[in-house]
């Protein structure tokens, strides 16, 4: 009986400050959402979620933890990534965020979303072709699209490119040159 | 206890080894962007350089770990002398020309995807995690060098005769990569590293069928070098390191 008769503004004083922003933290599922309006700093159309950079996001105590993996072990946007992570989260109003960086599973393109490889196309990037990561398994030059005429008639000119997850590529119909994000 | 810290010992050696490998011969390559001899020759040598000091990163960062007293993969990399470094003599001979600088590479990238590969099962975690990472970069780069060792050595007169001379040059730096010293043979018993009785094999089964096909001839009877494992040094890395390092030796603690 007693306690029914405190009054609202009773019980937020005994609340400290950290105490009510853990009552009210949010969903995972809402900070999912967040992060897959976190573009990739050298392909902005594309999230950091969509290419499967995000591994996983859970609050521990009081901090949010967001598990990140590189894409190449030299990628100089990693660092950015991560801080654009914290800043869009601190911008919904998460104080204490904590980056972890994952290695193992390596980042493959197989986590890059169908919509993703859409976006890419649309950006003039050519999706990468699963399973063709070990040496040799690419030596079709056929099978890459090009981005965009769509022709098949394509070759490779490098297999390095513009940054680490590209290689360069041209179109022998539309003659245009192309970046291809390589299967890895 | 002192088990466990003479084995975190020997994983911290063993990973600047690998650190050391990796950051030399980053250092060395990436000296190539702007200079080489066709824009996409230019991109491949500067993306392999940056795969090279990520993975250094990897390496170094673990190693600074596990030595402890607040050290970083950065303190490893631009505050230790030459004889602190334990890299392969392989990675620091000079850059030459694009053949010896391709060459290298071949040599180079032969022996660490094998190399990798194995690691993925080592039984410590941060290794197999490193190694895990690595291995993929790895694939691309030996799948390039080795395409360019065999089109330029079977290519015309004059590229033939500079790989040849590079091979030449480099060949004797081969046999330390899968020579065993006591801290190779300590980390293959504890399954920690794998035995390099098995990398030499792989090694040779894969330069022998890729000099073949660039129509190139591995020098016969030739003393092999070592020394880089240990800290002993050519005289090339000092100077390696004079251009790497003279920014924090002469600024200490500078940041961007």
């Amino acid at each position: 009986m007693a306690a029914a008769r405190l009054s609202r503004r009773d019980l937020v004083t005994v609340m400290t400050a950290t105490e009510i922003r853990s009552a009210i933290r949010p969903d995972i599922k809402e900070v999912w959402r967040w992060l897959e309006d976190v573009p990739d700093p050298e392909i902005p159309v594309v999230s950091v979620v969509d290419l499967g950079i995000v591994r996983d996001v859970d609050w521990e105590a009081a901090d949010l933890v967001v598990t990140v993996t590189p894409t190449y072990s030299g990628c100089p946007a990693t660092a950015v990534i991560s801080f654009d992570i914290e800043e869009a989260l601190r911008r919904r109003g998460i104080e204490k965020i904590k980056i972890k960086s994952q290695l193992s599973p390596a980042w493959t393109t197989a986590w890059i979303t169908e919509a993703a490889r859409e976006k890419l196309k649309q950006y003039g990037i050519a999706p990468p072709l699963d399973g063709s990561t070990c040496a040799g398994a690419l030596k079709a030059a056929g099978d890459v699209a090009c981005p965009h005429c769509g022709s098949l008639d394509t070759e490779e000119v490098s297999r390095f490119g513009s940054t680490p997850c590209k290689a360069s590529w041209r179109c022998k119909d539309c003659l245009e040159p192309f970046d291809y994000f390589k299967s890895f | 206890m002192p088990a466990d810290l003479d084995r975190d010992k020997s994983v911290r050696d063993f990973a600047q080894r690998m650190g050391d490998n990796t950051l030399i011969l980053g250092q060395q390559v990436s000296a190539w962007c702007g200079h080489a001899p066709v824009l996409e020759e230019d991109i491949a040598l500067a993306n392999v350089a940056l795969d090279l000091i990520g993975q250094t990163r990897l390496w170094l960062g673990l190693a600074a770990e596990l030595q402890g007293e607040g050290r970083s993969a950065d303190d490893l990399a631009f505050l230790r002398d030459a004889r602190e470094y334990k890299n392969c003599l392989l990675v620091e001979q000079p850059n030459g020309d694009f053949a010896h600088t391709l060459m290298r590479q071949y040599l180079f990238d032969a022996w660490h995807l094998p190399m990798l590969t194995a690691l993925k099962s080592s039984s410590n975690s941060r290794i197999a995690d490193i190694a895990e990472k690595s291995a993929k970069e790895a694939t691309y780069h030996l799948e390039r060098s080795e395409n360019l060792v065999i089109s330029l050595g079977d290519g015309n007169q004059e590229s033939h005769d500079r790989m040849q001379a590079a091979l030449e040059t480099l060949w004797p730096f081969t046999g330390e990569l899968t020579t065993s010293d006591a801290l190779d043979e300590e980390l293959a018993a504890s399954g920690i590293a794998p035995d390099l009785g098995s990398i030499k094999t792989r090694y040779e089964n894969h330069l022998s069928a890729t000099l073949d096909a660039a129509t190139l001839v591995a020098p016969e009877d030739v003393g092999m070098r070592k020394g880089g494992k240990s800290g002993l040094h050519s005289e090339g890395l000092g100077f390696i390191l004079a251009d790497m390092q003279w920014l924090q030796r002469a600024y200490p603690g500078a940041t961007w």
